[in-house]
């Protein structure tokens, strides 16, 4: 195994905002976040229902826009109180990975081809895409059903194919919100111990959203959200720097 | 991999259903064009069967079909003797009324000269007329039989050969005799009159009355220049085959103008709206999906690619299928002639291709606006 470069920053995010509506109906789903993550971390996102967890993650991962702050990706300036790329999809496609509560698999689509669509978006040859595709699938334990529908799939199924598909451009930077929510124990463990590896081996990021009590130690920091407001800001636990 | 195929492949019975239904929509306009062609060439069937360069009918007139035209037997010899002249013919034409195997028959009577211009020469079944009295040659859509007598006026005439497709300009069938029959059939009078006029001393009238002379130029002359002479010299008008064709048709194609392009527009409007709501439709069902694909970072180019070309794969199936089904009722399982070109075909495709790509804007910007956010929700 090759040694990893120095730990960097991933994520950098200052002063992030985020509300709904106006006037009496307005919600702040996220008021004032600033947090760092870096490179080779896995970072647990805690927080009760409504707090804001799922917001942050589609903030950083710009699916939705934020109302004010600042964000830096992978070392670029995205957002500064607006977005400063017009090709955010781009900026998905090849920096981030995303791991939803529920699948979202295509529907239309077999298992193989869930995973190739966003290696044929990135362009690669079609063979690359789903020899890779298969590799990915076997890796998660879910080969053998690589020519099923997504409707054939059961829900731990389902979810690791949809791993795949995340980590099918080598992200920078991968957002779970309730990964193992549709696992059961040994499951989640599995894929825990996954995100683990990816984080180290290709140097990403992973900030993973949890109710899953069971999951609490794996995190190398942890994240309280209350409110909007990050409750606890993360430097009681610093990665570990790993030294050459 | 092609993510519109996919999809479709996804709920294929549904999209073959759609196809289906659109294709009966478009095989109807496809039908309107064929019937058009087919009224132009039920038209100028019986002029195109006869085959002659000219027609020589009643001075100041623009006969035989257009209008009534009567001239002299012999007009047929005088133009004959012409030496720019190769071939003539002269014929009669009529309508007459007939009851057969109890089926009342409103029939066109062709007379011609045996062996001259004028005879029908393709024959699908029998023979040509031989004895110069009451043979006939019927089409096939009269539905008579080779050997089968009818009784036209006071004789008894027996079918000895079959042509196809050759009707008048108001789609009625049409039997072919000699001249002579038909000289008799339309101006010998029933016996009673006859002897009515004969006790009041009247002269009959002559019958060696001819409707309109057919001939073919010789191959070293001019059509136009055969005509001039005979314009001039013989005080007859006369009109080329063409002319008789334009005659014809324009009638028919001034009508199929106002009534079939009005129909023809109309429908395209009914299908381009069908089509729009097909696809705004098909889009909004699968919202979440394309929602799904922006979020992992599809370009809006594989949004609308998507849309399109399901929009444009229906299109062409439909129209496929539409013109396979009129195809098939052009074989002669239409009431009317259907007549389909490959240029109307493909003039037609073109509209449909255009009416699937503007139906499509529809669903491409409801898609396009979407959020990708949206593929989180519900
Ligand atoms: N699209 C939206 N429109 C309006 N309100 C929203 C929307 N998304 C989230 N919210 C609100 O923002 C707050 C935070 O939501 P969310 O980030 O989903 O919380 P969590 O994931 O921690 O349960 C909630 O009060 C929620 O109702
Ligand atoms: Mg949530």
């Amino acid at each position: 195994m090759d040694i990893s470069p120095a730990t960097r920053p991933l994520v950098e995010i200052k002063g992030i905002c985020k509300h709904f509506g106006e006037g009496p109906t307005r919600v702040d789903a996220l008021r004032d976040v600033t947090m760092t993550l870096w490179s080779g971390e896995v970072v647990g996102l805690l927080g009760p229902s409504g707090s804001g967890k799922t917001t942050l993650l589609n903030a950083i991962g710009a699916i939705i826009e934020p109302n004010g702050g600042w964000m830096k990706l992978d070392g670029e300036v995205v957002y500064d109180n607006r977005w400063l790329r017009s090709d955010l999809r781009r900026l998905r496609l090849e920096k981030i990975g995303f791991i939803f509560q529920t699948h979202n698999l295509l529907p239309f689509l077999n298992a193989t081809d869930n995973v190739a669509v966003v290696l044929q978006l990135a362009g690669r040859p079609r063979e690359e895409c789903i020899r890779r595709s298969v590799e990915l699938l076997e890796y998660l334990e879910v080969g053998h059903r690589k020519d099923s529908m997504p409707s054939q799939l059961s829900g731990g199924e389902a979810q690791r194919v949809a791993i795949a598909r995340a980590l099918a451009n080598r992200p920078r930077i991968i957002l779970a919100d309730e990964p193992t929510a549709a696992l059961d124990s040994v499951r989640a463990e599995i894929v825990m111990d996954l995100l683990r590896k990816l984080a180290v081996e290709q140097q990403a990021t992973i900030i993973a959203v949890t109710h899953d009590d069971k999951i609490f130690g794996r995190f190398d920091r942890i994240f309280k959200l209350r409110d909007g407001r990050l409750e606890d800001d993360g430097k009681a636990a610093e990665p570990d720097v790993v030294s050459p | 991999m092609n993510l519109a195929w996919r999809d479709i492949r996804h709920k294929l019975g549904r999209f073959v259903l759609t196809c289906l239904g659109l294709s009966l929509l478009m095989a109807v306009v496809i039908t309107m064009a064929a019937m058009n062609r087919g009224q132009i060439e039920d038209a100028t069937a019986l002029v195109r069967s006869i085959g002659a360069d000219l027609w020589v009918v009643e001075s100041g007139t623009h006969g035989p079909f257009s209008e009534s035209s009567r001239i002299p037997g012999d007009t047929r010899e005088m133009i004959m003797r012409m030496e720019s002249v190769e071939q003539a013919g002269a014929i009669t034409l009529q309508t007459v009324q007939a009851a057969h195997a109890g089926r009342k028959l409103r029939l066109q009577v062709v007379g011609f000269e045996p062996g001259r211009l004028g005879e029908p020469v393709k024959l699908i079944a029998g023979r040509p007329i031989t004895r110069s009295h009451f043979e006939l040659i019927a089409d096939k859509q009269t539905r008579l039989q080779l050997g089968e007598t009818v009784r036209l006026g006071r004789d008894d005439f027996t079918v000895v050969g079959v042509t196809s497709g050759i009707v008048t300009l108001s789609g009625d069938s049409i039997v072919f005799m000699s001249l002579k029959d038909a000289q008799d059939l339309q101006f010998q009078q029933a016996p009673p009159s006859a002897r009515r006029d004969a006790a009041r001393g009247q002269q009959r009238s002559p019958v060696d009355l001819v409707n309109a002379v057919v001939a073919r130029a010789s191959p070293w002359v001019s059509t136009d220049e055969v005509a001039e002479t005979i314009r001039r010299w013989k005080h007859l008008s006369v009109l080329t085959d063409e002319e008789q064709n334009q005659l014809l048709t324009r009638t028919v194609i001034e009508r199929a103008r106002k009534q079939l392009g009005t129909y023809m527009a109309i429908l395209t409007v009914v299908s381009a709206v069908i089509i729009a709501l097909i696809i705004y439709t098909m889009t909004m069902e699968k919202i979440r999906e394309i929602a799904m694909l922006k979020l992992i970072g599809a370009p809006d180019r594989t949004i609308v690619g998507l849309i399109l070309q399901q929009a444009l794969l229906m299109g062409a199936l439909s129209f496929g299928a539409g013109t396979a089904l009129v195809y098939t009722l052009a074989q002669g399982l239409f009431v009317r002639r259907l007549v389909v070109l490959p240029t109307d075909i493909a003039m037609l495709f073109g509209v449909v291709v255009l009416v699937c790509l503007v139906a499509s804007l529809l669903g491409v910007r409801a898609a396009l606006r979407v959020d990708p956010a949206r593929a989180l929700t519900g």
